[in-house]
C-alpha cells in the first residue's frame, strides 16, 4: 500500500516536469498555431545553460542557494531571450506561409542547436549539482522520498497558478487569450500582433528553459534531451487540448500516473504507453480533454490552395526530358550512383503519397512512416517466414500498407488539423512498437536481414529500372487521381466541408479512401526500399522517417503537385551529400533549411511556379 | 573525401613520413571504410575515432603494410541502419575501399554484416554487442572484436553466483541488447545456482527512463540483489534516484559495462560504490603494452583513453596484423581466410587475442571488478582480466547457433 502511494507521488513528480515543458508549447501553439519542433531544443538549452551557470559560479556563490536558484532562473530567462530572437529573425517572416510550413523552419533550428550544443558543451553527459536545501530525502510512510521530487510536485501547480493569473488578471494575458480564440479579430481591433507573438514566444521558451534547468538535480544533461522530450510534450499538449493550459496539466497528470503504475504491471509498456493514451483520448474526444473545436486556421494571410489546372506544357516537356535522362544515363553511372537514384525514386513516391493526403486531402500526417514501414515489413516478413519470391513480396507491400491505412485511417480522418496529425503519429508509434517488441516475428530492433532482390533484378541497374517504373507509375497515378472526379471530391471537401456535403459528397468516405490509397503508395515505396537495402528495421517506421517525409513535402511546397518530387530530391539529395562531406552536416543542413524557408516561403516548387507565372504576367 | 579529423591525421602521418630515417611507404594505399554513429553517439565515438587515427598513424609511421599505407574513409550513419547500408555501398563502389569496419549500434552492425555477406566484402565489426552478429546471423565475411552480450553476462554471472543473494531483480533498457543481457543472465545464473529467484524486471525506454518510478518499482519487489543493464543518461538518472531513495543499501548490484570510463566518469562523485561490473581500469592497468598505448594516446590527444579508444586501436591492430599475414594482398577471400584464427596484440597489454575460426568472434576479454570512489570520481578496484576465450560456449554449441555453410 505504501508502495503504491509513493508510486503515485513519483507519477506526480514526472507530471510536473512534463507540464512545465508542455505549458510553454501549448501557449505558443494557442496563439501562433506553430507546431514548434524547436521547443525541445529550448528545453535542452535551458538545461545546458543552467549547468554552466550553476557549476561555473565564482567563489562564495558556488553551492549556495542563491547561486543555484539564481542560476536556474537566469538560464530560463536566457532561453526565453533566445526563443524571442528566433521568433523575430525567423518565424515572424513566415506566418503567412501555408499551414505547418513553420514546422520546417523550427526543424532547421533543431538541427542547428544539436551541433552548436555539441560544440559548446562537448559530447559527454553532464551531471548537474543537487539542489541546495533539497539534497536528501524525507521519510514518507516509512519509505524514503527525495525532497527535490516533493518540490517538483509543488512547482507544477504553482506555475499553473501563476500562468492563470497572468492570463486572467493582466491586459497582456487577456490579449493572448483573445488571440488564441480569434487572431484576426484581435488584429482588427488594432492590437500589434507582432509584439504579442514575440512576447508569447519569450514566455513559451522561458518555460521550456525553466523545465530544462529544473531537471539539473534529477537528470544528467545530454544531447538527446531535445528529441526525447519533444514528442512527449506534444502528446501532453494534444491530449490536453491545443492551447489549453488546464488541459495540459490534466494530461501531464494522466500520463505521469499511468506511466508510474503501468510499469508495475507491464514493464515493457514504456515504449508505447504515452501513444496509447493519446490514441484512446483522441478517439473518444477528438479535441483533447479540455480543447474546443476551432475554426480551421490556414495561416493568417495564406491564400487558399490554388485550383489544380492541367500540367503546364513546359513542365510536361521538362518531365519527359528528365525521364529520358533517367533511362539513358544510368548505364553509364557507377553502381553507387545508381543506388542513390533508387533511394531518390523511392523517396519521391513516399513524399508524393504524403502530399496526396496533405495537399489535395487537406489532412496532415505525422505518422506516414507507418505505411512505408508496413510495406517494408509486409515484404520482409513474407521473405523471412515463407521464403516468398520478390514479386510476391512487392505485391504484398501495398496490400499490407493499404490495409493498415484503412484500419488507422478509419479513426484518423474523423479528426482535423493537428489532432488528426497527432493521431496518425500515435498509430504510427503503436505500429513501431509492435515492430520493435514482437521479437519472435519481426526480429525486434535487430530487424529482418537477407531481403535481397531476386536474381534477375540483382544488378543495381535492373533494380533501378524496376524502381523507376513502379515509383514513377505510382506518382503519376496519384497525379491522375487528383484530377479525376475522386480527386475533385477530395479537394471539394477540403475547401468547404459544408458545401461538399450539400452536393452529396461523403467527406468521411472520400478522406478514408484517399488515406488508404496514400498508405498503399507509401507501402510500395517501403517495399522497394526494403529490397534495395537488403534489410528492414523498426527505424523504417520511426518518427524521424515520418518527419523526413513531412519535411520533403513542405520543402517542395504543399500547394503544387510537383512539390513533393522536388522536395524529396532536394531533401534526400542534400542529406546524402552533406553526410559524406562533413561531420557538421546537421549544422549546415539546418542552416540551408532555414535559408530556404526564408527565401522560398511557398516551397521550392512554389517558388518555381511563382517565377514562371511572374514571367508570363 | 576524408573528414576533419581524418584529414588532420593524414597530414600528421605525412609529416612523419617526411622525416628522414623513416621508411617511406610505397605502393597504392590500403583503404578502410569505417562507418559509425558519430553524430548520434558522440560521447562514445569521439574517443574511438581518436584512437583509430592514432593507430593508423602508427602503422604508417612504421612503414605501412609492406610499404603500402593505410587510409581510412569515415562515414556517419546517424544511428540509422539504412544509412549505414547506403554508405557501405558508396565506400565499396565509389571510394574503392578494400574492407569495411566499424559499427556501434547492434542493428547497424547487423545491416552492414548482411551487406558484407551479400556483396562478399570483409567487415570487421568493432563495437556492436549483439550475439546475432556472429551467431544467428553470422556469416563468412563478418568478424566481431568486442566481447558480446553473452560474454559480458557470463563474466558477471561467475561473480554473481558467489553472492549469497537469492532474490534478484533486473533493470535493462527496452531493446534487444537489454533484453538479451537479462535473458542470458537469468539463464546462466539459474544454471550456476538453481535456487535463485527472479522477482521483478524493469524495462525503461532507452534514453527516457522515468528513474523515480523505476527505482520504486524495483524496491517494491524487495530483491537481495539487482542486475543492471542501463547505461549512459539512463544509468546516471537511475543511480541518482537510487542513491537518494536508498535502493542500493544492503543490496548488491551487478552491472554490465558500468566500469567503463564512458559510463563511470559522467557520474562524478555520485558513482556507485561496490557494484560488481565489467569495464576498463584505465588508470591502474599498468601492463607494458597498455602503458605504451595510454602514453601515446595522451600525447596525441591530451586526454585519457576510454574503452572505445581500446576497441578502435585493437580493430586497427587486427586489420594490420591480417594484412601482414596476406602480404598486403587485399583480395577479399584471402583476407577472410587470414582473419580466421588471426592472432593480434591488444592495447590492454594482456597478450595476443584471436579471431576464432568457429564463429569469427574475437577472444578479447574485459575487466571484472568492483566500483569505488577515488579523488571524487568512480574507478574500478579488485579487478581481474576475464579472458574472452573462457566465456564462450563450447564449439559444438556455437556450431548449432550459427548457420553453417
Amino acid at each position: 500500500m505504501e508502495d503504491l502511494l509513493i508510486q503515485a507521488l513519483n507519477g506526480l513528480a514526472s507530471a510536473s516536469s512534463l507540464f512545465l515543458v508542455a505549458s510553454g508549447l501549448t501557449v505558443i501553439f494557442g496563439v501562433s498555431r506553430i507546431v514548434n519542433f524547436a521547443h525541445g531544443s529550448f528545453y535542452m538549452l535551458g538545461a545546458y545553460l543552467g549547468w554552466t551557470l550553476v557549476t561555473r559560479l565564482p567563489e562564495g556563490l558556488a553551492g549556495t542557494p542563491f547561486g543555484f536558484w539564481g542560476g536556474v532562473l537566469l538560464a530560463a530567462l536566457i532561453t526565453g531571450l533566445i526563443g524571442m530572437v528566433v521568433e523575430m529573425l525567423l518565424l515572424r517572416r513566415i506566418y503567412g506561409s501555408p499551414e505547418l510550413f513553420q514546422l520546417l523552419a523550427t526543424f532547421g533550428v533543431v538541427l542547428v542547436v544539436q551541433d552548436l550544443a555539441l560544440m559548446a558543451w562537448g559530447p559527454q553527459d553532464l551531471l548537474g549539482p543537487r539542489a541546495p536545501l533539497l539534497r536528501g530525502s524525507t521519510d514518507l510512510l516509512g519509505l524514503r522520498f527525495p525532497r527535490y521530487e516533493l518540490f517538483l510536485i509543488c512547482v507544477g501547480p504553482v506555475v499553473l497558478g501563476l500562468l492563470w493569473l497572468l492570463f486572467h488578471r493582466t491586459r497582456w494575458g487577456r490579449l493572448v487569450r483573445a488571440a488564441t480564440q480569434d487572431r484576426e479579430m484581435v488584429s482588427a481591433l488594432g492590437i500589434d500582433q507582432r509584439r504579442l507573438f514575440t512576447g508569447v514566444f519569450f514566455l513559451g521558451s522561458l518555460l521550456a528553459g525553466l523545465g530544462g534547468a529544473l531537471q539539473l538535480p534529477r537528470e544528467s544533461v545530454n544531447l538527446h534531451m531535445d528529441l526525447a522530450i519533444i514528442t512527449e510534450a506534444f502528446v501532453v499538449v494534444v491530449v490536453g487540448g491545443l492551447g489549453s493550459l488546464g488541459g495540459a496539466f490534466l494530461a501531464a497528470l494522466l500520463i505521469g500516473e499511468l506511466h508510474a503504475f503501468g510499469i508495475l504491471i507491464l514493464p515493457k509498456i514504456t515504449l508505447v504507453l504515452v501513444f496509447l493514451v493519446m490514441a484512446v483520448v483522441l478517439v473518444v474526444r477528438p479535441h483533447g480533454l479540455l480543447g474546443r473545436a476551432s475554426a480551421p486556421v490556414r495561416g493568417a494571410a495564406a491564400a487558399p490552395d490554388p485550383p489544380v489546372g492541367p500540367t503546364p506544357r513546359p513542365l510536361v516537356i521538362a518531365g519527359f526530358a528528365a525521364l529520358a535522362l533517367l533511362i539513358v544515363v544510368p548505364p553509364f553511372l557507377r553502381d553507387y550512383e545508381v543506388s542513390i537514384l533508387v533511394d531518390l525514386a523511392v523517396f519521391v513516391l513516399f513524399a508524393a503519397s504524403l502530399h496526396f493526403i496533405m495537399g489535395p486531402g487537406g489532412m496532415a500526417s505525422f505518422g506516414h512512416a507507418a505505411y512505408f514501414g508496413a510495406g517494408a515489413y509486409g515484404a520482409a516478413l513474407l521473405v523471412k517466414h515463407l521464403a516468398a519470391p520478390m514479386g510476391i513480396g512487392l505485391a504484398a507491400a501495398p496490400l499490407a500498407a493499404g490495409l493498415l491505412g484503412l484500419a488507422f485511417g478509419w479513426f484518423c480522418v474523423r479528426l482535423s488539423g493537428v489532432y488528426a496529425a497527432m493521431l496518425t503519429l500515435a498509430f504510427a508509434q503503436i505500429a513501431w512498437s509492435v515492430a520493435f517488441q514482437w521479437v519472435e516475428v519481426t526480429g525486434g530492433d535487430n530487424g529482418i536481414l537477407g531481403v535481397w532482390p531476386a536474381a534477375w533484378a540483382n544488378t543495381k541497374l535492373v533494380y533501378f529500372y524496376l524502381t523507376l517504373a513502379l515509383c514513377l507509375g505510382g506518382t503519376l497515378l496519384l497525379r491522375r487521381v487528383v484530377r479525376a472526379p475522386f480527386g475533385m471530391a477530395l479537394r471539394a471537401q477540403r475547401d468547404s466541408t459544408l458545401r461538399a456535403e450539400a452536393i452529396g459528397i461523403d467527406g468521411f468516405r472520400i478522406r478514408w479512401l484517399a488515406f488508404a490509397l496514400a498508405a498503399a503508395m507509401a507501402g510500395i515505396a517501403g517495399g522497394l526500399f526494403a529490397y534495395a537495402k537488403g534489410s528492414v528495421f523498426p527505424t523504417y517506421l520511426a518518427i524521424s522517417r515520418s518527419v523526413d517525409a513531412l519535411l520533403m513535402v513542405l520543402l517542395g511546397g504543399v500547394q503544387t503537385l510537383s512539390g513533393p518530387i522536388l522536395g524529396a530530391i532536394g531533401f534526400a539529395g542534400m542529406q546524402e551529400q552533406l553526410m559524406r562531406a562533413s561531420d557538421l552536416w546537421r549544422l549546415i543542413m539546418g542552416g540551408v533549411i532555414i535559408a530556404l524557408v526564408l527565401f522560398f516561403p511557398q516551397g521550392l516548387a512554389g517558388a518555381v511556379r511563382r517565377l514562371w507565372e511572374g514571367r508570363r504576367a | 573525401m576524408a573528414t576533419e579529423i581524418g584529414r588532420r591525421g593524414i597530414l600528421a602521418g605525412a609529416t612523419l613520413l617526411a622525416t628522414p630515417g623513416l621508411v617511406r611507404a610505397q605502393g597504392e594505399a590500403i583503404r578502410i571504410g569505417e562507418i559509425n554513429s558519430y553524430t548520434a553517439q558522440p560521447a562514445f565515438l569521439a574517443p574511438y575515432r581518436n584512437a583509430w587515427v592514432l593507430a593508423v598513424e602508427q602503422v604508417n609511421a612504421a612503414g605501412g603494410i609492406n610499404g603500402r599505407r593505410l587510409e581510412t574513409v569515415f562515414r556517419d550513419d546517424a544511428g540509422r541502419p539504412e544509412d549505414a547500408v547506403r554508405h557501405a555501398g558508396e565506400l565499396v563502389n565509389a571510394e574503392r575501399v578494400h574492407l569495411l569496419a566499424g559499427g556501434f549500434l547492434s542493428n547497424v552492425g547487423l545491416a552492414i554484416g548482411d551487406f558484407a555477406r551479400q556483396n562478399r566484402r570483409l567487415f570487421v565489426a568493432s563495437e556492436p554487442l549483439t550475439d546475432a552478429l556472429v551467431w544467428a546471423q553470422g556469416n563468412r565475411y563478418t568478424f566481431r572484436l568486442r566481447p558480446s552480450t553473452y560474454m559480458q553476462a557470463a563474466m558477471l554471472v561467475e561473480e554473481a553466483a558467489k553472492l549469497p543473494a537469492r532474490r534478484w531483480a533486473t533493470v535493462a533498457p527496452n531493446y534487444e541488447y537489454g533484453q538479451s543481457a537479462v535473458r542470458w543472465f537469468k539463464e546462466l545464473l539459474t544454471r550456476a545456482k538453481p535456487d535463485v529467484q527472479f522477482v521483478g524486471d524493469q524495462f525503461p525506454a532507452l534514453g527516457r527512463i522515468d528513474a523515480g518510478a523505476t527505482v520504486q518499482a524495483l524496491a517494491s519487489t524487495t530483491p537481495d540483489a539487482i542486475f543492471n543493464v542501463t547505461f549512459g543518461a539512463d544509468l546516471t538518472n537511475f543511480v541518482r534516484q537510487g542513491n537518494t531513495r536508498g535502493l542500493f543499501e544492503r543490496r548488491r548490484v551487478v552491472s554490465v559495462l558500468t566500469g567503463e570510463p564512458e559510463y563511470l566518469l559522467p557520474l562524478g562523485d555520485e558513482a556507485p560504490e561496490n557494484w560488481i561490473v565489467t569495464g576498463y581500469p584505465w588508470e591502474d592497468l599498468n601492463t607494458p603494452g597498455h602503458v605504451t598505448f595510454r602514453d601515446a594516446y595522451r600525447q596525441r590527444w591530451n586526454e585519457a583513453p576510454r574503452l572505445g579508444s581500446v576497441v578502435a586501436y585493437d580493430t586497427v591492430s587486427a586489420i594490420a596484423a591480417m594484412l601482414r599475414k596476406t602480404g598486403a594482398n587485399t583480395e577479399t577471400e584471402g583476407m577472410v581466410e587470414a582473419m580466421r584464427g588471426l592472432s593480434f596484440p591488444t592495447a590492454f597489454g594482456t597478450g595476443d587475442v584471436t579471431f576464432r575460426a568457429v564463429d569469427h568472434q574475437s577472444t578479447l576479454g574485459a575487466y571484472v571488478g568492483r566500483t569505488a570512489l577515488r579523488n571524487g570520481r568512480g574507478t574500478m578496484v579488485d579487478w581481474r582480466y576475464a579472458d574472452g576465450a573462457r566465456y564462450l560456449p563450447a564449439d559444438e554449441v556455437v556450431r548449432g547457433l550459427r548457420p553453417q555453410g
